[in-house]
């Protein structure tokens, strides 16, 4: 049955953690705490991560805004997403935290805006 | 000219700056003067889209332009005076500045204590012996991350990376999301010099080697960037030719670390750690010249931005009591380092017979596991932990609270 180990990236410790697969479930040694064994978990089942890019912003003291999806997205969807936000075109003025796409493709997290820019 | 009269000025509106502007406001400092020569405030931090920033200070893991956010909304929120678009010329011993600006001209500052926050620069191409022309497609990792991040311009089709500094590792997975064929990581050491949790998520997620104990021995191109040449180290760290390697690419990063910005400071007559390469500091993070202070990236280049709000706040406590009480110089005790220790922050502590908090950051020289530090005041242990694990690129923080007549003593040893 499958086994993998990871470092884990959720603290600065970078604790080395096995998953293994047995009759009774997923098995997890090497963590120091429970954030690490969840880490561990979803890295073996499902991997995800932050999602960040900028999409272009017209009229503000700035060309680019940043954006940071509201939780973590499947890795394997980050091509995709790249793609979809190449497309968004949004205007001035922007706060922090505003929606700039609701439900990113479906995947149930909001992409929103990490910056304020204003309106020259 | 213009002439001002504050309590404290700080200079430099990045994180370290404005979190000692908001903590000198909540000491009841009256006029507080934020200097920035940027158009905006949050100094590095509007470039860095990444994600990680604020997991100690808010329990999240937020974008570096989002933290910064936080801040600058709290500061919006204050009567902080804010100068963008402004350039500090000079600082004197007598807490006076001069900076100049397009709408004032010249600005004559009298302050009560003066922070310096002025952050940390790249080093260049320049400083580090780079065989060959001088062609475009070779610059530093912070500015590839602005012109991709805030100019939303691509700087090459092609690159390697020279050094595995965080910015370096960071823009490794960056480029390659955005395109850019990122070839390899070239580190002259034999360990990385960023976090391992950037290794694993900028490089590893990408299938990007890592090659440690080489270096670019040649630049090729004379305009414009063709390829590079790298080579292996042997162990007395000198290119192994027969290892020599041709690689084709437009864009040459460099991520070889990171230098405090204290150009200001020195002409001001703050004396300069030549480890941390920033001011030496005391417990409330003041140079050697009374009423200057320092903190973030211009005191000691740090790890993480939580950090560099901390000490941020310090200074400002310290020169807000600076401004309402003055200052008794009583002598100091210098922070004596030992074992595995590199270098730590602050280097003295003023002698006293009142206990009081200390907040150390400190370095280790090389990785190790299973490790125990000692703080001992006067021969006393003050403070003891253990780590699984120490290693260079992570910075170590921690308070201790103590009183010093003779020695203080900071050790990490094995366990
Ligand atoms: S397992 Fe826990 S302690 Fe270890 S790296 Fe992960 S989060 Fe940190």
């Amino acid at each position: 049955m499958a086994e993998k180990t990871f470092t884990c990236i959720v603290c600065p410790m970078s604790c080395s953690i096995t998953v293994k697969e047995t009759p009774e479930g997923l098995s997890v040694t090497g963590h120091t705490c429970k954030r690490g064994e969840a880490f561990a978990r979803d890295e073996f089942t499902a991997p995800k991560r932050m999602f960040t890019s900028t999409v272009v912003v017209e009229g503000g003291v700035v060309r680019r805004l940043p954006v940071i999806t509201s939780a973590e997205i499947p890795k394997e969807k980050m091509a995709e997403c790249l793609k979809e936000v190449y497309q968004v075109r949004v205007k001035a003025p922007v706060k922090c935290g505003d929606v700039v796409v609701p439900d990113l493709l479906g995947l149930g997290v909001n992409l929103l805006a990490s910056r304020d820019v204003d309106a020259v | 000219m213009r002439e001002l009269c504050v309590d404290i000025a700080v200079i430099g509106g990045g994180p370290a700056g404005l979190a000692a502007a908001l903590e000198a406001k909540r000491q009841g400092m009256e006029k507080v003067l934020v200097i920035e020569r940027d158009f905006q405030l949050g100094g590095i931090l509007p470039q860095c889209i990444h994600d990680g920033f604020g997991l100690h200070r808010f329990g999240e893991r937020l974008a570096g332009a989002e933290y910064a956010q936080r801040f600058i909304d709290e500061v919006a929120k204050t009567d902080i005076q804010v100068c963008l678009n402004t350039m500090v010329l000079e600082i004197n011993g007598q807490k006076e500045l001069y900076a100049c600006n397009s709408q004032d001209g010249i600005l004559h500052v009298k302050c009560g204590a003066i922070i310096l926050a002025m952050g940390c620069r790249e080093r260049t191409g320049a400083q580090i012996l780079l065989f060959g022309y001088r062609p475009s497609g070779v610059m530093t990792a912070g500015s590839v991350q602005r012109y991709i991040n805030i100019e939303g311009y691509l700087p090459g089709k092609k690159a390697v990376i020279l050094g595995s500094g965080d910015i370096g590792l960071i823009m490794a997975r960056r480029m390659t999301l955005e395109g850019i064929e990122v070839e390899g990581v070239y580190e002259v050491m034999k360990e990385p010099g960023g976090l391992t949790r950037n290794i694993v998520q900028c490089l590893e997620d990408y299938n990007i080697p890592l090659h440690l104990n080489h270096t670019v021995v040649r630049v090729h191109g004379k305009e414009a960037l063709t390829a590079v040449t790298v080579a292996e180290l042997d162990a007395e760290r000198k290119p192994i030719p027969e290892t020599e390697r041709t690689i084709p690419c437009d864009l040459l990063v460099l991520a070889v670390g990171l230098i405090p910005e204290n150009e200001l400071s020195v002409k001001a007559g703050v004396e300069l750690d030549p480890k941390t390469r920033g001011p030496v500091l005391d417990e409330e993070f003041m140079t050697e010249v009374p009423g200057i202070f320092a903190c973030g990236n211009v005191s000691v280049v740090f790890d993480l931005v939580d950090y560099v709000s901390l000490s941020g706040e310090i200074a400002a406590r310290g020169a807000a009591k600076y401004v309402r009480e003055g200052y008794a110089d009583t002598g100091h005790v210098p922070v004596e380092v030992k074992g595995n220790v590199n270098f730590a922050v602050p280097q003295r502590i003023r002698k006293g017979s009142d206990a009081k908090k200390v907040q150390f950051f400190l370095r280790v020289k090389h990785s190790q596991k299973g490790a125990r530090l000692n703080c001992l005041a006067d021969g006393a242990e003050v403070k003891k932990r253990a780590f699984n694990r120490v290693v260079p690129p992570e910075m170590v923080s921690f308070e201790a609270e103590l009183h010093a007549a003779d020695s203080v003593v900071l050790e990490v040893e094995e366990e």
